[in-house]
């Protein structure tokens, strides 16, 4: 059980983290001052719940909260949903899954807004991980929004990857495509009680058996519970079999914050006065378009930039 | 930042196409919305407005139970020693119960006839004045 107030000085540390009052250290230390931190350094174990819009995600982590509290351990779960690029507003709505959770102290729900990421993931919820680290849980499920082939963030965050997919989205060629198929550490068929199940779940076997990792193919129905007891013997086994995800996971996030940082440096760059001046001309047409970008590339950071 | 709001449908009140239209709005005003379903008790939308760190609790509660169900919200605000957090009401509500919420820390009451856009300003003058921002910055002075 995680208390009442932990919970509550939990929840506002992950807003000052994402809200840019203070970095992750900050926030940490804060927390430890006011007593809560449970221990420092990773100890959770970081699951990953990742696939397409309406696949069942969040109704899958309702029935893995039930899983992990039957057997006495404590979660967290960060749900991350889309944040409109046009008025930056969010209809965050998979805590409507997870709801009969919501009095259980201990099980901890956060929604995210995506905000300005678009990895799958929010900007703060890799420290909001640590943070619900700290404060004593068991496990963290972190749910992407849903994705795509290309939203990978989850594989600097989780230790293990879930991917869950439903029949019939494709044929056995979407099963070889890069991306979303690589960063599994196991795949779900959710509703499985839909035609097309078993083909789906057999295109996804014969492309694991091609690979150097053991990776189960599993089917549920997260609306009734069928198969979940297999799902987190699964993902108990994967649990206990070491970090393999680790050096994965590090360059994946060296890269994002590199990348981070270099947005932030050419966003910073068209706010310079040379900038301005580039982009008058262009409005007043005395510049092409190609030649005001290789201009802005030159403000930033010199002709390397300009190809 | 954007205002985070928790949209709130408690009780055996089953007609959510009125929070879902609020939702809506106040996302398309750059709000972050919180939504949780129906039927939801008083200890689950605290818990959810605690857990979700939002500025503001929009209960929406067409029932005639509101005079059951805020003053539960409230206390149980007070007893996890969360006073950060704006509380406000919509719905089909008598206007001889408006004081009575309000004297409950209820901050504002839109009845069935207030538009979204009255909706999204009253929130973002609510925030600006009684937001947890404004009270966290109080308490650290």
């Amino acid at each position: 059980m995680i208390a009442h107030r932990v919970q509550r000085d939990l929840a506002r540390a992950i807003s000052a983290v994402e809200n840019g009052h203070t970095d992750v250290r900050g926030a940490l230390a804060q927390f430890a001052a006011l007593g809560h931190a449970q221990r420092n350094g990773a100890r959770a174990d970081v699951i990953g719940i990742t696939g397409p819009p309406g696949a069942g995600k969040s109704t899958l982590v309702d029935r893995l909260i039930e899983g992990f509290r039957a057997n006495g351990e404590t979660v967290a779960v960060i749900a991350v949903d889309p944040s409109s690029p046009f008025t930056h507003g969010a209809v965050l709505g998979d805590r409507v899954r997870m709801q009969r959770h919501a009095g259980d102290r201990g099980v901890f729900i956060r929604s995210m807004a995506s905000r300005t990421a678009g990895g799958g993931l929010a900007p703060a919820t890799r420290d909001a991980v640590r943070l619900a680290d700290a404060a004593g849980f068991d496990v963290v499920i972190v749910e992407t929004v849903g994705v795509g082939q290309v939203e990978l963030e989850i594989v600097a965050v989780a230790d293990v990857i879930v991917v869950v997919t439903v029949p019939a989205l494709g044929d056995s060629v979407q099963t070889i495509k890069a991306g979303l198929t690589e960063i599994a550490d196991m795949f779900v068929v959710n509703m499985a009680d839909r035609p097309g199940a078993n083909a789906t779940a057999l295109d996804l076997k014969h492309m694991v058996r091609e690979g150097a990792r053991e990776i189960p193919v599993l089917q549920t129905v997260a609306q009734d519970g069928t198969g979940l007891p297999a799902l987190l013997d699964a993902l108990a086994a994967k649990r206990g079999a070491g970090d393999s995800n680790a050096v994965r996971a590090v360059r994946f996030e060296v890269v994002r914050r590199a990348r981070d940082a270099a947005v932030r440096a050419a966003l910073a760059a068209l706010d310079s006065d040379d900038a301005s001046a580039v982009l008058d001309g262009l409005r007043d047409h005395t510049i092409s378009r190609n030649d005001a970008v290789d201009a802005l590339l030159a403000i930033l950071g010199g002709p390397a930039h300009a190809h | 930042m954007p205002i985070k709001v928790l949209v709130a449908k408690p009780g055996l009140d089953g007609h959510d196409r009125g929070a879902k239209i609020v939702a809506r709005a106040l996302r398309d005003a750059g709000m972050e919305v919180v939504y949780t379903g129906l039927h939801q008790t008083p200890e689950m939308i605290v818990n959810a407005a605690i857990q979700e760190d939002v500025d503001v609790v929009g209960v929406s509660i067409l029932s005639g139970a509101h005079m059951t169900v805020f003053p539960k919200i409230m206390d149980l605000l007070h007893e996890r020693e969360v006073d950060d957090i704006v509380v406000v009401a919509g719905g089909v509500i008598q206007e001889n119960d408006v004081p009575k919420l309000r004297a409950l820390g209820v901050r504002e009451v839109f009845n069935a006839e207030a538009s979204t856009q009255d909706l999204i300003e009253g929130i973002e003058r609510i925030v600006a004045a009684h937001g947890r921002d404004a009270a966290r910055r109080a308490a650290q002075a």
